[in-house]
């Protein structure tokens, strides 16, 4: 079944802040293999000259999700979760996501296409911390396999 | 907050040379469990097969975050990333055994900006599928 377009354009924000800490990075860069000391060690952090642990480039993805899953997750959207794999992904920084973070999340429906049998649905969503600094854009495209057939 | 590679001492064309990354069924428990991605086609076989996929298959985010330990590891600073994308062109499919599946990663530096900052352009390969493509990275160097 073809995407709902009228949802192009609606923007869904975070109900409560996210606070980034030191213990969800370091499980966050195990879980990715990764054994940097500056996502893992506060001192080696500080000595690279951040405030503190520094969030892998990929960690965004553990919060922005739950902004878009409510619009994914709603009806009349008419998207079928089985079908869907991730298309393309796209991380733009400001500055260095850190422990200490409290960050909202404002994720607009960007843009919704047919290719083939699928369905593309791009999500754009703006991460700034509670106080108004932008801190990072995401740009997620999900794909629905013959969603469009 | 810096890079320890040099701008000036980084040439367009200059290669990353290539670094094998392995991902077995536990790997995608933990990460499904770090990230909050519990889709059933990351770890269990039934479910993915019954969806029309071969067998469980690795978490997109998973493949581009080896991407990222690539470019952070080369740059020295995870800080120096300033932006990082990419398309997911083919599945790593990872099967039920203690190898699982190899991600082959290389990359080569594309262009030189301004303000001290590289494109690094990656190939993330795993058997003969080219699993990641438009994968980039834009570094500030130092």
């Amino acid at each position: 079944m073809p995407l709902n377009r009228d949802f192009v354009g609606r923007t869904y924000e975070s109900s409560a802040p996210y606070e980034v800490s030191r213990v969800k990075i370091s499980e966050f860069a195990t879980a990715i293999g990764d054994s940097n000391p500056i996502y893992h060690d506060r001192q080696a952090a500080m000595a690279a000259g951040h405030p503190d642990v520094v969030a892998p480039p990929t960690f965004p993805i553990v919060f922005s999700l739950f902004g878009t899953g409510e619009a994914l997750a709603d009806p009349d959207l008419g998207l079928n979760f089985a079908m869907v794999v991730h298309g393309e992904q796209r991380f733009e920084y400001e500055r260095p996501i850190h422990a200490g973070d409290e960050l909202v999340c404002a994720s607009t429906v960007a843009e919704i296409r047919s290719v083939g049998r699928n369905e593309f649905l791009t999500l754009r969503s703006d991460v700034s911390t509670t106080s108004g600094e932008l801190v990072c854009r995401t740009y997620n495209i999900i794909v629905e396999r013959g969603g469009a057939a | 907050m810096a890079a320890t590679v040099k701008y000036d001492e980084v040439e367009t064309g200059q290669e990353i040379p290539a670094v094998e990354y392995q991902v077995r069924r536990v790997d995608l428990v933990r990460y499904a469990g770090a990230s909050g991605d519990f889709n059933p086609i990351h770890w269990n076989e039934r479910y993915a097969k019954a969806v029309g996929l071969p067998d469980v298959i690795a978490h997109g985010m998973y493949t581009m975050a080896q991407g990222g330990r690539f470019v952070t590891d080369w740059a020295g600073d995870p800080g120096a990333v300033v932006e990082y994308g990419v398309r997911f062109s083919s599945m790593v499919v990872v099967p039920d055994d203690d190898n699982g599946a190899t991600i082959t990663i290389s990359g080569v530096v594309e262009d030189k900006r301004e303000d001290k900052r590289v494109v690094v352009a990656l190939t993330a390969r795993s058997g003969d599928a080219r699993v990641l493509s438009k994968a980039r990275a834009v570094v500030q160097l130092s």
